[in-house]
């Protein structure tokens, strides 16, 4: 094992997978020449060259949907967003094509391609650049999606994604690119819809993933400064979903908070907490909790950024709230 | 009838003219059988016909390679039975039945055959477009020699799809040849009160590109015009754009009666029908004699008449293929220790 960022993490399993497979190629805006926006393409131009590693316009609709039509014919590409918010452009494309190609088909198709790039809010980039788009693509039978919340699970689950043989949505975030995490040494791939219990604990479960992930653990341990013994389950994959892992938690704790930064409504989180309701009602103390972001959008100003976001704090509140333990 | 000068055209062979002559009759017979089909309820869905526009892909057929790759938008009937693909299988996909080419689940608008290279089949406007620009560029990154086909109507041309895709297919110079059916109307608006520029062809000076306007009502002329756009696309000197102008009788799909245009312009349309013309042609250049076309008309009734059969004795889709073909991988739980 070895301490790495999650850029790095994410520039690994890149370089492999491109060394691995020469069907295999990045192309995005920036990824070339300017070694990516955030610099996860570092170095790949300079060793895989230009037919690997590809400058696209500024096209999202255009480079998204070239990468769908070379899937179709058996390449395997790795298309990397700018951010999601651009991807919005590329909806069409993602949804209307991606996702429905083998079915429509009948099975003759397949859609083996990656889409990659940044989630979710990072700081003071107001509405048009701070949005969660997990449970959109997650609603898509046909979609996989992928949101990692550590550097191994990002390289691991990268690698897969890019061997997989079906439309993968990869879900990365501006601020979580310098996060350091310990990265093991050598191969190795993680599978997609196999979650990981980040933390084990008896009396309340967290469910968490992607960024959030590390605010429900700085929730837990603020918790257990109080004796409450949080378990936070990553599920790494919104679809496929661990549905066993999150219920089997659920059932040996009693007691669930959702955690998610997005807004509230419709969101993954709500998905998830029916699944608890309905599979652990009958050991359920109280109601599943969920702690969202405030259903507005995302403001400039630091005050009130501050107060739209949840941190560790909603966390603690979420897990009381859960167990009916007061403040 | 004045004889057309052809160019490339002039070098087709005896069969391959027979061969034009037989898929504009197959397609023609084909949909009028569609038509009814539909009538009587054995067709259901959207179903856009081809009727007047069968010239355009007959030509194109004639000069492209079974290697390459076509790709077209929802009005796709002509494009996969011109690919080689048996009228069976087409016409069980629009019936719905499991021995359709895509096995019920797609429909009219979403045929596929892919051991052809008939990549579909696809329902947005537009949107097949980056879709060729892939399988172009595909092309390219193998250096397989195949050139992409790429079809779609003149109301796509005003979508953003459009224009990013010919941006980058021109600017990474890929084996495509964009061909845009021109039939006048973006289901019932003409050209005219949709695109600032009516002319479509000339839309390619935009990314530098050879811009072609076609005779899309005469299948030689067709011929002529992609012939050379796929010699040039192959040779590596990248896309062109071709504007083929043609004309659909029927209205955009059998739910439009087409009412926004005059009869008398539908009528001056069918005078200027492909399939007379194609006949007159391989006569005149000692194809075939009268007889032997009409053996031909004859062969083709019986051919779209088993077509029916096949799909009436096909089954429904059990149920159990509902989740079947989401995803090739649903759940990989593997590796786990």
């Amino acid at each position: 094992m070895r301490e790495l960022t999650f850029r790095d993490a994410l520039n690994e399993a890149l370089d492999e997978e491109l060394t691995r497979d020469p069907d295999t190629f990045l192309m995005g805006e920036e990824v070339g020449a300017y070694n990516g926006a955030y610099k996860v393409s570092k170095g790949l131009l300079d060793k895989h060259g230009p037919k690997r590693v590809i400058d696209s316009p500024i096209s999202e609709l255009g480079f998204c949907g070239l990468g769908i039509g070379a899937a179709l014919v058996g390449l395997k590409p790795i298309i990397e967003v700018m951010t999601w918010n651009f991807a919005i452009l590329a909806m069409d494309q993602i949804v209307n094509t991606a996702a429905k190609a083998r079915y429509m088909a009948g099975g003759a198709l397949s859609c083996p391609i990656v889409f990659r790039g940044p989630n979710g809010a990072a700081h003071s980039l107001a509405a048009q650049h701070s949005q969660w788009f997990e449970a959109q693509y997650a609603y898509y039978p046909g979609l996989k999606v992928i949101v990692p919340g550590t550097p191994a699970d990002a390289k691991g689950l990268l690698k897969s994604a890019i061997r997989d043989p079906d439309p993968c949505i990869f879900m990365e975030s501006e601020t979580m690119y310098a996060w350091k995490g310990m990265v093991p040494d050598g191969e190795y791939t993680i599978p997609i819809g196999v979650g990981d219990i980040k933390r084990e604990g008896t009396h309340c479960t967290i469910v968490a993933w992607g960024k959030a992930l590390k605010i429900a653990l700085d929730g837990a341990e603020l918790l257990a400064k109080e004796g409450i013994e949080c378990e936070v389950v990553d599920p790494r994959t919104i679809r496929p979903l661990d549905e066993a892992m999150i219920v089997d938690s659920v059932r040996k704790t009693g007691a669930c908070v959702v955690l998610e930064e997005g807004w509230p409504y419709f969101n993954a989180g709500a998905q998830i907490s029916d699944i608890v309701q309905r599979a652990c009602f009958d050991v359920l103390d109280g109601p599943v909790i969920r702690v969202t972001g405030a259903d507005v959008p995302m403001p400039y100003a630091k005050t009130l950024e501050a107060v739209a976001r949840p941190d560790e704090n909603s966390v603690v509140a979420g897990v009381k709230q859960a167990l009916n333990v007061r403040s | 009838m004045a004889k057309p000068a052809y160019g490339l055209a002039e070098k087709l062979d005896k069969p391959t003219l027979v061969k034009m002559y037989r898929q504009l009759v197959l397609l023609r017979r084909f949909e009028e059988r569609c038509a009814q089909q539909y009538a009587l309820q054995k067709i259901a869905g959207f179903c856009h016909l081809y009727i007047g526009q069968e010239a355009v892909a007959v030509g194109v057929e004639a000069a492209i390679e079974p290697e390459d790759i076509v790709i077209t938008a929802y009005r796709d009937h002509g494009q996969i039975l011109t690919r080689g693909t048996p009228p069976g299988p087409v016409m069980a996909e629009m019936f719905g039945r499991i021995k359709g080419v895509a096995k019920g689940k797609g429909g009219s608008m979403h045929l596929y055959d892919i051991p052809r290279n008939f990549y579909g089949g696809w329902g947005i406007v537009g949107a097949q477009i980056p879709l060729a620009l892939g399988t172009a560029y595909a092309s390219k990154y193998r250096n397989d020699g195949k050139v992409t086909i790429c079809y779609f109507g003149e109301a796509a041309v005003n979508q953003g799809a459009f224009h990013e895709a010919l941006n980058m297919a021109a600017l990474w110079k890929v084996p495509a040849v964009f061909i845009c059916e021109n039939n006048r109307y973006g289901m019932g608006t003409p050209i005219s009160v949709s695109s600032a520029v009516v002319d479509v062809y000339k839309r390619a000076c935009a990314y530098d590109i050879p811009g072609v306007p076609a005779d899309g009502m005469d299948t030689l002329a067709m011929y002529d015009a992609v012939k050379q756009a796929v010699d040039r696309a192959r040779a590596g000197e990248g896309p062109t754009l071709i504007e083929a102008r043609t004309y659909r009788y029927r209205g955009h799909s059998m739910s439009d009666p087409a009412v926004y245009r005059t009869r008398d312009e539908v009528d001056s349309e069918r005078a200027n029908d492909p399939i007379p013309k194609m006949r007159a042609w391989c006569i005149a250049k000692k194809a075939a004699k009268e007889a032997e076309l009409d053996a031909i008309d004859e062969a083709i009734e019986k051919e779209v008449e088993e077509a029916i059969k096949f799909a009436e004795e096909s089954p429904w889709p059990d149920p159990s293929e509902l989740y079947e073909d989401v995803y090739v991988d649903p759940i990989r739980r593997v590796e786990t220790n």
